[in-house]
């Protein structure tokens, strides 16, 4: 299936290549770079390109391209997926998944990938597993090994290979039972230059970070299980019950692990956390424009709304912007043309706003563009959706386990970059009223 | 180990020795010409590294030290400065292990870089057999990437693995095959074929995935050994462990995928396993069996699609009216021939929908493509939750999944409509995925929704990406074309675009416009009068052209601004791109046929500048029209038509889809994704015309569940009658059913369909309990009522496991006729497997009832409508009695209404469930479902001392409802005499104290040859000693005795691991007995010590983490007291068996008899 890999960074340097059936020269990159350069940015470089007698199959992660030279058909997201864990595994032995952390680690990450798959058909790819075979790098062992000669590779064989449940180790002891659930909610909107939602849902995971003795076996369930319209799970999870119970019951894997993902739909929405009234128009004749922004906290359940950003992308004629915030602070990037504007907590009685005028180039025409802002936020101890962990049981062990859950709304867009989480409560720039012949208008609207 | 490791080492180092000299000097030449950044670099400028090279492999060849020598010399003597590995080489040879994993880390390093190490391969390769196993695992990295260039050398490192083949533990075992296979060296490959095979069959699971793994190795190196190795993949697709399932199916991929005849038998299984196989094996399984199903199943959707054919009003309207009589026909078929859906294919689609919640994509993707070209249309909407879940993954995801849903929405838009806005375009979307959106957007436009669309497409089209406003531009347009109500709406959208300053745009919309304006130019001119103004300003060829072919086109809308365009046109003519200058002589050609008057000359002008232009297209184009159109003595034939040339109405351009049709590619396909066969892609087959025979997926019962199981379906046949309700089916009454059917005059294709369906449905009960719980799907469920219904009706006649015989033999008799040439043989096989493990039947005497069956089948093949189930009952009723007549000494377990109570079987049903929902996974379900175990029967009195009357008794494993505590003694009385024998009773009772009996209700009469079966309850008060009791009849009296084995004294009791352990801690010391055995021949793997021990001891399987341990719990029936069994599998066929439980009398004697039960 996968036949080599080859990561590769952004300035087109191969740093690392793995060969799971005969070597492929790396020359098969050519086709890569070609495509690459056609298409700009990094994000639009298609994530399968016909390269010759080979396809190539890339992901783009944390500044690196992760291509994989395929030979011949195989389900293309069989191949990114599987890439993408393979970043998810740096990540989670490095705590980072970037150039640097794979130099450095350049054997470890040649023995996990050398387990992961086999003739290019995956083989250990639990993490659990993985870390059974490959301890993870650590200060203090890589002292000890420098030292003493030891190895990073585990004495003992992993047996949970061979056990039904291969996502737990076996063995596992801790002197503090302790097992924690983030529920983590992204609101996904977009609103109208009225405020009115035009689309939104949310998002939800919730994380686990689970460190009991032995073979624990939890049930999770919810106060308000109905909320949950569609759902995935770690494989630990059964399925039956939850189609019968709708409780989640599972024996965990060891340490952090992504337990299940949801959505709620548009129906089920409490409300956005926030409102947003903003006005920024460009004048004709002067070269200028004004910027008006006020945010302020809606239904938000007692809840304080914290650490909200908002992003404007402005057109490229914009050449500075000179505002008074209320509360925050702005930042205006000239080269990239972004508005940043840092807010900070929201609080009831005075709103933040921030005003002022947009200079723009000599000459230019005035930008028909209408930007759209970007809004990020968070709100702690609070599932936006109302969802509500009921209790935690634990079977098959004695002892008594620290339970906590934790409850974190953001707004945000999951796109898949790693923990940065870029926001989107977005607006549209144009209201459109009537329905027929509404493109006319609208461009009348637009261009007049 | 350490003595073992020496004597491998030393063949290794004994070569090292002859080797070094040669190597060395190897090394040294080669080494700085292959590490550009060595200081070293000056001495070799003269000679060139490949002829280098040349010159030292030649030399190798031969024993020729000396003709080397020389260069060896003047190449160590230009060699002032040590190199650069001969540090590391140095430290390959140390008896420091961190030294030499210092080194190996550097190597592997170097080798990670792209950079050449392979003159170290000497130095590494005698390190194979080092104990530090990271050093060992680095050299395996190492070994496998140069292997194949120093293949010599490489030899010497097979000895190390063939020895870990043998390895008594299977992860060494594995990771020997592992390496050994990947070694690529062609000389090894009889090895390599001889380890698989071993290996194929070895106990562990772990092994035996390792050897799947392998055999794509193998087949790549030589695919000479194909034929061998499909061998080895039949065995391995037999397995039935949920480790092995994915990898073999992926070497069946790479090896055979045109084999498709090696999964049937393994067909049902891989349904019930999916669940529980690893992600990565779930995907390549489930594209499998998409394209097995479509060889083997009908179309779901072959109604519908007949009438798709004849477009969308044919659906509500009479598809006899319209269209052409073969579609009427065809349609009149398909009626007559009601679709009913393999339950194989049921089962297909059941168990792969819950994986739809799998957390990785290409899982979901995989299902996906599954139902959308297997299951019924009224179901594929399933899939678009899922499949709108995976957008908010990577953006890599997104882009893949877009493109399938773009190629479903065209065949399936209303799957995707409830979604529309999950597709709606964020501006931080990449490109390419807007673009891939915009496509979904469009496709899913309808009248009712396009409204919405068309306001999204508005604030699309003000966004800063040029690339995604052009495509939008096309989107509209492709709407505009498709919805006929908002073509003027889009239109004037449009027009007002060319206002925009953006050039892109413009031309853009001037491309679009023109497609558009070509469906009714008549009610537009003055559009095409704003656009002839547009060329004056706009610049971009394409839009220009398109805006001078407009004009040509329709140039009697436009009668007075054409001619001035074509003026202008002529002006600026030499500084056109080419597409505008061709088109100018089009729009030159066509005013010169329509109004030759003002143009002559402006064509004439025109065409002269083409006649000198650079391109030679212009100058042919211009030769072209100017014969064409200007009237000469020549070409007078020609120019009667320019006009009808020219001037043909232009059929307007159909804005398609790129997605169109490809649905044709199996959808999630890499094929599929970039529109062209990839290599290795096995094309998705059409559905057959008619059902290949079904009964080529029935499995023989394996032989250890046969007996549990076997009597578990009796059991359930028998109930059927009473709880016609319940979920389940029996057999008998389905294939009645289906025999009413096929009487009733329909094809023989549903006929043989629904007589496969019926013995499926048996076989899929027994393949996986667990499966039987879920929700039947709606058609099912209907199917099912119907005959529930008509089981109601029929079930007083379907009583005894004879009539159920009978049919099920006729079952297979007609599937033996209707596919008779290609089934014949395996029906037929199977049918003897079967009877074979009967031993209760008589083989004769079944298959002379089959045939009689047969006969009399072949004589109603006219439609008769109710007689054949009627009959055929009738018959067997009849034979009941002859059969029990011969069948003396054979087991029956007719537990007949009035003798077993009712709740009897109500809770042993509720036993089942029980068991299905205990947590155990697949592989080990159907051990759990023989709680019974094999039923042994014993004698109470044997037929010469009882005078005729012949009494057997046995342990029937079922709750006995009168009293909980104590164990149901199954006797079955048969009466050889020719006098009927009266009043059997139970008299005087001679028990130890605390024993309790609950004797049998009085049998009044028995006729003479008939045999009749109670149930009688007996406390033993958890100990084996005998109950004495006096038998009576209305004439005699016997004393007899029932003597318990041990392990009839328990009940199974469900418990999960963790609960077993902790019980298990309870009953250590005194209470635990532990015994070591050797296993016997047929129970090494842990199937067999599952039946074994389960028939031994009524006691239930525990579900246990590790495959090498089975764990059994039961409890005493009389006192409740726990018995825990543990039997630890050890190396070859050692074996400890553990038994822990309070009672250390009932502990020992269990230990004896499982051991006993273990050993033979």
């Amino acid at each position: 299936m996968i036949h080599s890999l080859f990561l590769i960074n952004s300035s087109s340097d191969i740093f690392l290549e793995k060969h799971w059936k005969s070597v492929i020269s790396r020359s098969v990159c050519d086709y890569f770079f070609e495509v690459q350069e056609k298409a700009g940015e990094a994000e639009n470089v298609p994530p399968v390109i016909h390269a010759g007698h080979h396809y190539l199959i890339n992901i783009y992660r944390e500044k690196i391209f992760f291509v994989s030279v395929i030979q011949s058909e195989v389900p293309p997201l069989f191949v990114i997926e599987f890439l993408h864990h393979v970043a998810e595994t740096f990540q989670d032995y490095f705590g980072e998944c970037s150039e640097s952390a794979i130099k450095d680690n350049v054997v470890i990450v040649y023995e996990l990938l050398e387990e992961m798959l086999d003739n290019g058909f995956p083989l250990a790819t639990e993490s659990n597993i993985l870390k059974e075979l490959i301890k993870p790098p650590n200060i203090l062992r890589s002292v000890v090994n420098s030292i003493t000669g030891s190895c990073n590779v585990g004495e003992t064989l992993p047996t949970g290979q061979l056990s039904t449940i291969p996502w737990r180790r076996a063995g596992v002891k801790y002197t503090n039972n302790e097992a924690y659930f983030d529920v983590v909610e992204e609101i996904d909107a977009i609103l109208d230059k009225t405020g009115s939602v035009v689309f939104a849902e949310i998002q939800g995971v919730i994380d686990a970070c689970v460190n009991l003795t032995g073979m624990p076996d939890l049930t999770l369930s919810f106060m308000n299980p109905r909320l949950l319209d569609d759902v995935s799970f770690h494989p630990c999870v059964r399925f039956k019950r939850w189609e019968s119970e709708r409780v989640l019951s599972f024996i965990p894997p060891d340490g952090n692990f992504r337990l299940l993902s949801y959505h709620v739909s548009a129906q089920n929405l409490v409300a956005i956390p926030i409102y947003v009234k903003q006005n920024i128009s460009f004048f004709e004749t002067g070269s200028s424009g004004r910027l008006d922004i006020t945010v302020g906290p809606k239904q938000t359940m007692g809840k304080t709304v914290e650490a909200v950003f908002v992003t404007i992308n402005m057109p490229k004629v914009v050449l500075s912007a000179n505002l008074t915030a209320t509360q925050g602070n702005y930042t205006y990037n000239p080269v990239t043309k972004t508005l940043v504007w840092d807010i900070g907590k929201l609080s009831q009685q005075k709103l933040p706003n921030l005003k002022g005028s947009l200079t723009l180039q000599c000459g230019a025409p005035k930008p028909e563009e209408s930007p759209s802002l970007n809004i990020d936020l968070k709100i702690q101890q609070l599932a936006i959706s109302g969802l509500k962990v009921n209790r935690l049981d634990m079977y098959g062990e004695k002892y008594k386990p620290f339970k906590g859950v934790k409850y974190v709304s953001k707004a945000g867009k999951f796109q898949g970059k790693g923990l940065l989480e870029v926001c989107s409560v977005h607006f549209h720039g144009q209201v459109i009223a009537n329905t027929s012949a509404q493109i006319s208008h609208c461009h009348h609207g637009a261009f007049h | 180990m350490t003595p073992m490791q020496k004597l491998l080492q030393l063949p290794v180092n004994a070569v090292n020795i002859v080797k070094t000299v040669q190597a060395q000097a190897q090394e040294e030449a080669r080494s700085p010409v292959l590490t550009p950044d060595s200081i070293q670099q000056n001495w070799y400028s003269a000679v060139q590294p490949e002829e280098l090279r040349n010159l030292k492999v030649a030399g190798t060849g031969g024993g020729d030290s000396e003709e080397r020598a020389p260069l060896e010399e003047g190449v160590t003597s230009a060699q002032t400065q040590p190199l650069r590995h001969d540090d590391l080489k140095e430290m390959l040879d140390s008896n420091k292990d961190s030294l030499k994993l210092e080194a190996m880390k550097r190597i592997v390093a170097m080798i990670a870089r792209g950079k050449n190490a392979s003159d170290l391969f000497p130095a590494v390769v005698k390190n194979v057999a080092c104990k530090n196993i990271e050093v060992k695992k680095l050299v395996y990295v190492y070994l496998v990437r140069y292997a194949e260039e120093q293949q010599d050398l490489a030899l010497l490192s097979i000895s190390t693995f063939q020895r870990g083949l043998k390895d008594p533990n299977q992860l060494i075992r594995a990771s020997a095959l592992r390496v050994l296979s990947s070694i690529r060296v062609t000389i090894i490959v009889p090895i390599m074929m001889l380890a698989i095979k071993e290996a194929a069959s070895d106990m562990s699971p772990y092994v035996r995935k390792t050897a799947a793994h392998a055999i794509p190795k193998l087949y790549s190196l030589d695919p000479e050994q194909k034929d061998q190795l499909i061998e080895v993949i039949e065995k391995l697709l037999a397995d039935k462990t949920t480790l092995v399932a994915g990898s073999v199916v992926m070497a069946f991929e790479e090896v055979c995928p045109e084999r498709i005849d090696l999964i049937h038998k393994n067909y049902r299984k891989l349904c019930n396993l999916l669940i529980d196989v690893e992600e990565w094996g779930q995907v390549v399984i489930i594209n499998m069996l998409t394209r097995y199903a479509r060889t083997q199943f009908l179309n779901p959707n072959v109604n519908e699609s007949l009438l798709e054919e004849s477009g969308e009003k044919a659906f509500y309207g009479s598809d006899d009216e319209e269209g052409k009589e073969e579609k009427a026909e065809a349609a009149a078929l398909a009626k007559r021939k009601p679709y009913v859906m393999d339950p194989d294919h049921r089962l297909l689609l059941r168990n792969t929908k819950p994986l739809l919640q799998s957390r990785n994509a290409a899982v979901v993707m995989a299902v996906a493509q599954l139902y959308f070209h297997l299951a019924p249309k009224a179901e594929v909407g399933v899939i678009a939750k899922a499949l709108v879940r995976l957008m908010r993954s990577h953006s890599e995801v997104q882009y893949v999944v877009l493109q399938n849903v773009a190629t479903m929405t065209i065949k399936r838009r209303g799957m995707f409509e409830p979604y529309l806005k999950s597709f709606y375009i964020r501006s931080t979307d990449p490109t390419q995925i807007k673009i891939l959106k915009l496509e979904v957007l469009t496709n899913l436009a309808n009248e009712t929704n396009i409204s919405t669309i068309l306001r999204e497409f508005q604030t699309y089209i003000k966004s800063m990406d040029k690339d995604f406003v052009a495509a939008t531009i096309q989107a509209i347009g492709r709407c505009a074309t498709n919805i006929g109500e908002v073509r003027d709406t889009c239109l004037n959208g449009l027009v007002q675009l060319l206002s925009n300053r953006d050039e892109l745009v413009v031309a853009e919309s001037v491309v679009v416009i023109k497609k558009l304006l070509q469906m009714q130019p008549e009610q537009h001119s003055d559009i095409i009068k704003h656009m002839a103004k547009l060329t004056d300003n706009i610049q971009v060829p394409m839009a220009r052209a398109s805006i001078l072919w407009l004009i040509g086109e329709y140039c009697e809308h436009v009668p007075k601004i054409a001619p001035d365009v074509l003026r202008k046109m002529a002006k600026t003519f030499t500084n056109e791109e080419d597409i505008v200058k061709l088109q100018i002589i089009n729009l030159a050609a066509k005013l010169y046929l329509t109004n030759s008057k003002q143009t002559k000359l402006l064509t004439q002008y025109v065409l002269n500048l083409a006649k000198y232009d650079q391109n030679y297209d212009i100058r042919d184009r211009a030769r072209f029209i100017r014969q064409l159109i200007v009237p000469t003595d020549k070409s007078g034939a020609l120019s009667k038509y320019a006009k009808k040339l020219f001037l043909a109405l232009k059929p307007a351009p159909v804005l398609e889809s790129p997605f169109k049709d490809r649905d044709h590619f199996q959808l999630g396909s890499l094929s599929h994704l970039l529109n062209a066969k990839a290599g290795g892609y096995q094309e998705l087959p059409d559905w057959p015309e008619t059902a290949p025979d079904p009964s080529v997926r029935n499995v023989e019962v394996p032989e250890w569940t046969k007996c549990s199981s076997r009597e578990k379906r009796k059991e359930k046949k028998v109930e059927k009658p009473f709880y016609s309700d319940s979920e389940e089916e029996s057999g008998p009454t389905e294939s009645a059913d289906s025999e009413s059917d096929s009487a009733s005059g329909s094809g023989s294709g549903s006929e043989s369909e629904e007589s496969g369906s019926g013995s499926e449905s048996e076989e899929s009960r027994e393949e996986s309990e667990s499966e039987q719980e879920d929700k039947e799907d709606e058609e099912d469920k209907r199917k099912k009522k119907k005959k529930t219904d008509r089981g109601k009706v029929k079930a007083p006649a379907v009583e005894s496991p004879e009539s159920e015989e009978s049919s099920g033999a006729e079952e297979k008799n007609r599937a033996q006729k209707v596919k008779g040439r290609r089934s014949g043989s395996e029906s037929e096989s199977e049918e003897e497997e079967e009877s074979e493990s009967e031993s209760s039947r008589s083989e004769s005497e079944s298959e002379s009832e089959s045939e009689s069956d047969t006969d009399a089948k072949k004589k109603k093949k006219a439609p008769v409508t109710k007689p054949p189930p009627k009959q055929a009952k009738k018959e067997s009723k009849k034979e009941k009695k002859e059969m029990s007549l011969l069948d003396l000494d054979d087991f029956e377990p007719t537990p007949s209404p009035q003798v077993t109570p009712v709740n009897n079987f109500l809770s042993s049903s509720l036993v089942t469930d029980l068991e299905g929902l205990s947590l155990t996974d697949t592989v080990m379900a159907p051990t759990t479902i023989a709680p019974s175990g094999s039923v042994k029967t014993y004698e109470l009195l044997h037929r010469i001392t009882g005078e005729g009357l012949g009494v057997e008794y046995c342990f029937s494993r079922q709750p006995f409802s009168p009293d909980a505590h104590m164990v149901a003694v199954q006797i079955m009385f048969t009466n050889n005499t020719n006098a009927e024998t009266k009043n059997l009773h139970v008299e005087d009772p001679k028990l130890q104290s605390g024993m309790r009996i609950k004797e049998f209700p009085e049998i009044e009469l028995l006729p003479p040859g008939e045999m009749v079966t109670v149930v009688m309850g007996i406390d033993f008060c958890d100990s084996t000693q005998a109950a004495n009791f006096q038998l009576c009849t209305h004439i005699r009296k016997f004393f007899v005795s029932i003597q318990p084995p041990v392990g009839e004294l328990m009940m199974p009791v469900f418990m999960t691991e963790n609960e077993f352990k902790k019980e298990q801690g309870q009953l250590m010391g005194m209470n635990e007995i532990s015994e070591k055995l050797t296993l016997g021949e047929k129970c090494q793997n842990e199937h067999g010590i599952v039946q074994r021990v389960t028939s031994a001891a009524n006691v239930s399987r525990v579900p246990c983490g590790s495959d090498k341990e089975c764990r059994f719990a039961g409890k005493t029936v009389s006192s409740g007291i726990l018995v825990l069994v543990t039997v630890a599998t050890k190396e070859e066929r050692a074996a400890q068996l553990t038994v822990n439980c309070e009672k250390m009398v009932i502990g020992t004697m269990l230990v004896k008899d499982i051991l006993q039960a273990l050993t033979q």
